[in-house]
């Protein structure tokens, strides 16, 4: 293959790379605002898939891509505001009442689902999530030498993405303003460290853990929502195909960080993907290292080794939140 | 405190009486022929179980739905031996006298619970295993599949035609060759790009197949899937599919040429008159376009002039001489080693347990 073509495969899979890893990143937000607040919400995969089906069935029947949203938002919000009732307010074991809301969710997703298979996503949607490219006609340039080539790369793998791509990366921006610069984020993550020192400051912690739950939730709905209306265009079962555990890893990996989890995310996709590209290079695809099942294991593998890392350097901020999963009873402070 | 136990209560009773509902089956009249039938899927999949459905709703409409009691298993994994048993066990013990499993991992449970109920009909779908009370039924889509070759090859301008692939199987692997030799007899330059995904229905995993073939430059994308999600990958990049399993028009109308599919409607038909009459037997049933279990959809009006024609022809000689118009040689495989000779033809178990390509196909089969 000449190296034009070369690059040219290579902008095309990062683009793809990115375009996969949009719903892992707005879950990976989802699930940090959640675990900022010291709640570990493994309803993930249900949260996502209760998204997914209520916007998609939204979508379907009012071609209306708002209400689409908010029925996402409202969908798996309204499974995390059962997993913060539980959690928060009955203080039951989070890991339980997340695996719960998983297997819950699945089953409500699946049910509505059913009343929208093998329907697809409205045209008007569609279109609206078509490809935008993000800058002036570039056909101009092509044939300029070394400046032409380049800028077609970095143009095909970055710059021609539908809304819900730049959505998510503006997303990521704004969580992380609102976490590390504004008073609320700084309450929010005060909660996830020492509820009992910012019960003590006036902090309403209740009410920021339920905040931060649903606001969480309502997010993965989002990610969720991706699957059936931009990415894949119609309903399946189980659409999101277990990317809500991949997103549980991701928040570890990333370590509860908003921007790095743009990265993140990019890795895992590309993970997700690669093996096919791979197909095509003989030599490499009959070797055990990059056979689908065994790239199927490293975003856990990866995710491992952040945890033996994270142990082994006690660094601030490798550990998570420090009263992540841990119940809190202010009569016990 | 005093709010949690009625609330519990109440989420218990929800989901106790959800599940009932959930699980409700049907209970007949003992003058009916019970019909058990397991799924892999659900039935609205778009796939390989609604092909199943369609055929089991044809042949209920042709016997007469006053005289066929149907129980229908949905979403039985084809991987887990205790839910397929348990989903036999309760077929028979709901009566059923014939039970259709229509997917081939379920090949060893059926066998098993062969053995165990004597006095039930097993038929199992695409597998090899046959008892006293045992039989299995295929269909040869390989016969559609070459003709969608030749769809695939008319139209295609780049000579690249991807195939997005489920598991490196020889049911897969004989389609791929029969798809290829279709698409090398109207188009003898052209390339078939195969990509594994290692599932059969992964309407996610399938795109992403689909959209690394069309980065390659592939015009036209076939597939042995289950969902249309390569179909759709293909309407989205201005380019062209084929489908399987069922006609896909309506998913990607802007793409769809044609899709090789499963009409089971008469084998069932023909296999619940046979309980009934009690004259069922075993006899490995592997029927094709000439029996009419497979056939071509309809071809879409995308398709390059002169197609039907073509189509037309092979179509005929297809039903004359079955599979042996697809696999006669002179056949090489990819590295231009001669596998058939000019003149033979390959054998019934040849084709059963064929693990090469044939030339022009690109791409391994995963050594497993």
């Amino acid at each position: 293959m000449d190296p034009t073509g070369f690059a040219m495969m290579i902008a095309l899979f990062l683009a793809s790379a990115i375009r996969i890893s949009i719903p892992l990143l707005i879950g990976t937000l989802g699930e940090t605002l959640t675990e900022r607040s010291g709640h570990l919400n493994l309803g993930v995969e249900g949260m996502m898939l209760l998204g997914a089906s209520t916007g998609f069935f939204v979508a379907v029947r009012t071609q209306n891509v708002l209400l689409a949203m908010l029925a996402a938002m409202g969908g798996a919000g309204a499974g995390a505001l059962l997993y913060a009732l539980m959690t928060v307010t009955f203080r039951a074991n989070q890991v339980v009442t997340g695996l719960a809301l998983t297997i819950f969710g699945a089953g409500v997703a699946n049910t509505l689902g059913k009343s929208v298979t093998n329907q697809s996503t409205p045209r008007n949607i569609q279109d609206l999530f078509a490809l935008q490219p993000l800058h002036p006609d570039l056909s101009g340039v092509q044939g300029i030498p070394v400046v032409g080539p380049v800028l077609q790369f970095i143009d095909t793998a970055f710059l021609q993405h539908n809304l819900y791509v730049y959505g998510a990366l503006v997303g990521s921006a704004l969580l992380a303003f609102y976490l590390y610069r504004t008073h609320s984020g700084l309450h929010l993550r005060a909660v996830g460290e020492n509820p009992a020192a910012a019960d003590a400051s006036g902090i309403r912690v209740v009410a920021m853990r339920y905040g931060a739950i649903v606001g969480g939730g309502m997010l993965c709905g989002l990610a969720g929502l991706y699957m059936p209306l931009v990415h894949i265009t119609t309903w399946v079962e189980n659409i999101t195909g277990g990317r809500g555990w991949i997103v549980v890893a991701l928040v570890i990996f990333v370590r509860w960080d908003p921007l790095k989890a743009i990265l993140g995310a990019f890795l895992f996709g590309a993970l997700e993907i690669v093996g096919f590209r791979l197909q095509a290079i003989p030599a490499l695809s009959g070797s055990i290292f990059f056979s689908q099942y065994v790239i199927d294991m490293y975003p856990y593998a990866m995710t491992i080794l952040v945890l033996i890392l994270a142990n082994v350097r006690r660094k601030k901020g490798w550990q998570g939140p420090g009263a992540l999963g841990v119940p809190y009873f202010r009569e016990e402070r | 405190m005093s709010i949690r136990k009625p609330a519990v209560l109440v989420l218990a009773l929800v989901l106790v009486l959800a599940t009932l509902f959930a699980t409700g089956c049907t209970t007949g009249t003992t003058t009916k022929v019970k019909v058990g039938v397991l799924y892999i899927s659900t039935v609205d999949d778009g796939g390989w179980s609604q092909a199943h459905k369609r055929g089991i709703d044809a042949a209920v409409a042709e016997i007469g739905a006053s005289k066929v009691d149907l129980m229908e298993l949905q979403n039985i994994p084809d991987t887990d031996t205790a839910k397929t048993n348990a989903a036999i066990d309760q077929m028979v013990a709901a009566g059923c006298k014939i039970i259709f499993a229509t997917s081939f991992g379920y090949m060893d449970a059926v066998a098993a619970k062969a053995t165990q109920y004597p006095d039930v009909k097993f038929e199992h779908c695409s597998g090899y295993k046959t008892a006293a009370n045992l039989d299995n039924y295929f269909g040869q889509i390989e016969q559609p599949r070459y003709l969608s070759g030749i769809v695939a090859g008319m139209k295609s301008t780049t000579g690249k035609i991807g195939f997005v692939a489920a598991m490196p199987l020889p049911e897969v692997i004989r389609g791929i060759n029969a798809f290829t030799l279709g698409v090398l007899s109207v188009n003898p330059t052209a390339k078939v790009y195969v990509k594994w995904t290692n599932t059969w229905y992964g309407p996610d995993v399938e795109k992403e197949a689909a959209v690394s073939l069309l980065n390659e430059g592939c015009d036209v994308l076939a597939q042995h899937q289950d969902s249309p999600a390569a179909l759709k990958a293909a309407e989205e990049a201005g380019m062209f599919g084929i489908g399987y399993d069922n006609p896909m028009g309506t998913q990607a109308p802007k793409a769809y040429l044609t899709a090789p599919v499963w009409n089971w409607g008469a084998y069932y038909a023909y296999k619940i008159k046979a309980v009934m009459n009690g004259t069922w037997k075993v006899e490995q049933y592997w029927g094709g376009l000439k029996e009419g279990i497979v056939a071509l959809d309809t071809l879409s009006s995308l398709v390059a002039d002169g197609t039907q024609a073509k189509v037309d022809a092979v179509t005929t000689d297809l039903k004359a001489q079955g599979n042996d118009y697809i696999f006669k040689g002179p056949l090489k495989d990819q590295t231009g080693t001669v596998k058939v000779e000019a003149g033979k033809t390959m054998t019934r178990d040849e084709q059963m347990a064929m693990s090469w390509f044939v030339e022009g196909v690109v791409g391994e089969i995963p050594a497993s």
